[in-house]
């Protein structure tokens, strides 16, 4: 009987949440209809536009603003301390080797995911089971990063030596007559950030992208004409240099907004380390770190400091969406 | 057969990368259904050389969905990822008709932020919107998870509505104008049933977003709360339970099935919406 309750509530909460919403345009939609011509064709743009706007101020545009305000100010964001936060962001130790760690998932995942994703784009063009091998790879988009996290713990088990390994990775080291690894536990140093840990645990977010990357490129070689890859044939080309001399730099824009939602995306991600490892070993990454400063230390001025480095880092990403978009729009 | 010889690199190529793509999950799937004590002793593999005599069982699910409280963390997910993708749907899609199709002062700009604001680390918000939510009182309640989602979801959303509510025919809203329909009824009548295919595959970006999402509930939910979705539960649960394989694979799995079902059910609408734009924030 608990349960159906708890099921109608769930139901309620819905109806209510969602219904409101539609109920809000029509009650607003309504009253405007009702207001002379001249004040109607003014206001009903703003109807349509301004709840979405609303929301977008209220919840991303003046918190963004806040936040850089806060970045100059203390734990409890009362007193003003000038650059002392984005000084402590660049010199701490932990902050770091996040720092490190975070350019080691960028290029590691951008580019593993990218290439790998390219070579399934091509490769999967030739085969009669192109539906069903694409559709292996991209389902990981599904799973959490927490459940990922869950999979890939236990691919990366660790059992010390002489013990049946239940992970498969330790299974197949220790089968090949090798020592059992503790993939994440165990430090390879380099500058204090772990290269290994960090390694293993980008290799989840390669896991869980690539599929993407390999539905958008393959989207761009299947639009690449059919008769510059046959003349290029005729004259002699083998695969690889029609892969190297045409299908790269017929899809090179592809690839660069491709490269780009994998970097922006790596640059947020936090998920995966809080869950794996809580950022311990060496693998801490910008976005944990802020998350660690928010709540463990409660130090609001540090936290918002750090977020606004995240912020200055896609600036560039911004500005080329805008550039990019801007002509797509001269071109329709 | 000659053909099958040139391709056989293109074969191996494929499979092994498949294969490497497909082990971690069937792991997890295989070991979310074996005893507790089997998991421990032998690999999730050895069950592949004997499969009938594997004792596979549910027991697993049971414990996980009642004791470990995931039962429960189920529902809270389904009731923060309902509203979560409809609330930012209706708003978007709206204000996509607004700005492709109603002349007034400032839409090009307003686009351009959206643009903008789609790669902006929503991390900036969280001090002060948490600050707010607490002045407030709705922090750890569904409603400020909603809107959290809300305003996160919304520049996706608008971006990839308005590139497609942009492109339908002129003629089609000027022939309804003509006969004197309002803006409503050309935006309910004509321009939703025509944006079906974008507006799915918004929705199955949001719903895969906010139902997958750790970190936005864990920094409006504060602690634990009887609001936690099943990512939150299920990280305490690696948290406190870390080596107890047959608790976390099963509960994992839960975590995983609804999306999974989402993603197959829609996957064409959400491959479109990926290439009709692809700089998800």
């Amino acid at each position: 009987m608990e349960i159906l309750g708890r099921v109608f509530n769930v139901f309620l909460a819905i109806a209510v949440g969602s219904g409101g919403v539609i109920a809000l345009f029509i009650a607003l939609n309504y009253a405007v209809e009702r207001l002379p011509y001249k004040w109607r064709s003014r206001l009903l743009p703003w109807v349509f536009v301004g709840p979405a706007l609303l929301v977008l101020g209220l919840i991303l545009v003046i918190p963004t603003l806040i936040t850089i305000f806060y970045s100059f100010f203390g734990p409890a964001t009362e007193t003003f301390v000038g650059l002392k936060n984005y000084i402590f962001a660049f010199t701490n130790n932990d902050m770091q080797v996040a720092l490190i760690n975070n350019v080691l998932w960028i290029v590691l995942v951008t580019g593993v995911s990218v290439s790998v994703g390219l070579i399934l784009a091509v490769l999967m063009d030739r085969v009669s089971y192109e539906p069903i091998a694409k559709s292996v790879i991209f389902t990981p988009m599904a799973i959490s990063f927490v459940g990922a996290s869950v999979i890939w713990r236990f691919v990366y088990a660790y059992r010390p030596e002489g013990d049946n390994q239940i992970g498969l990775l330790n299974a197949i080291v220790t089968s090949l007559g090798f020592d059992p690894v503790g993939w994440l536990v165990e430090r390879v140093n380099f500058l204090g950030a772990n290269v290994l840990g960090t390694t293993a645990l980008l290799a989840i977010m390669i896991w869980l992208q690539t599929g993407f990357c390999m539905v958008l490129l393959s989207a761009a070689v299947k639009g690449i004409p059919k008769d510059m890859i046959e003349a290029a044939r005729i004259d002699g080309a083998n695969e690889f240099q029609i892969f190297w001399r045409i299908t790269i730099p017929t899809i090179r824009s592809t690839m660069t907004v491709v490269a780009t939602t994998i970097i922006v995306l790596v640059l947020k991600l936090f998920d995966i380390v809080w869950v794996m490892t809580n950022g311990n070993f060496g693998t801490e990454v910008v976005a944990s770190r802020m998350i660690k400063e928010m709540f463990k230390f409660n130090n609001y001025g540090r936290g918002s400091a750090i977020a606004t480095i995240l912020l200055i880092a896609v600036v560039p990403i911004i500005i080329y969406n805008i550039h990019r978009f801007r002509k797509q729009e001269e071109n329709q | 057969m000659e053909s099958f010889l040139t391709k056989l690199p293109v074969h191996v190529t494929l499979l092994v990368i498949c294969a490497i793509w497909l082990l971690p999950a069937l792991g997890l799937l295989i070991t979310s259904f074996r005893p507790r004590e089997a998991i421990l002793e032998t690999g999730w593999w050895t069950v592949l050389q004997n499969p009938f005599d594997a004792n596979f069982q549910l027991e697993n699910y049971i414990q996980v969905l009642t004791a470990e409280g995931m039962g429960q963390a189920f529902l809270n997910s389904l009731t923060i990822t309902v509203p979560a993708t409809i609330i930012p749907i209706a708003m978007a899609a709206f204000a996509a008709y607004a700005l492709s199709w109603m002349r007034f002062a400032g839409r090009q700009v307003i686009f351009f932020i959206v643009v903008g604001l789609l790669v902006v680390p929503f991390q900036m918000t969280f001090i002060p919107l948490l600050r707010a939510y607490n002045f407030l009182g709705i922090s750890g309640t569904f409603l400020g998870l909603w809107l959290a989602h809300t305003g996160y979801g919304m520049p996706l959303g608008i971006y990839l509505l308005r590139n497609y509510i942009g492109t339908l025919p002129k003629d089609l809203i000027e022939a309804a104008q003509v006969d004197g329909a309002s803006h409503m009824t050309i935006f309910s009548r004509v321009i939703l049933p025509l944006s079906l295919p974008a507006i799915a595959s918004f929705a199955v970006f949001q719903f895969l977003w906010v139902w997958n999402d750790l970190m936005v509930a864990l920094v409006f939910l504060g602690g634990t709360s009887d609001v936690a979705p099943v990512t939150y539960r299920l990280s305490n649960l690696v948290g406190s339970r870390g080596q107890d394989w047959h608790l976390l694979t099963s509960g994992a799995f839960i975590s995983t099935i609804v999306p999974l079902i989402v993603f197959f059910a829609l996957q064409r609408y959400f491959i479109r919406g990926i290439l009709a734009g692809s700089v998800k924030g």
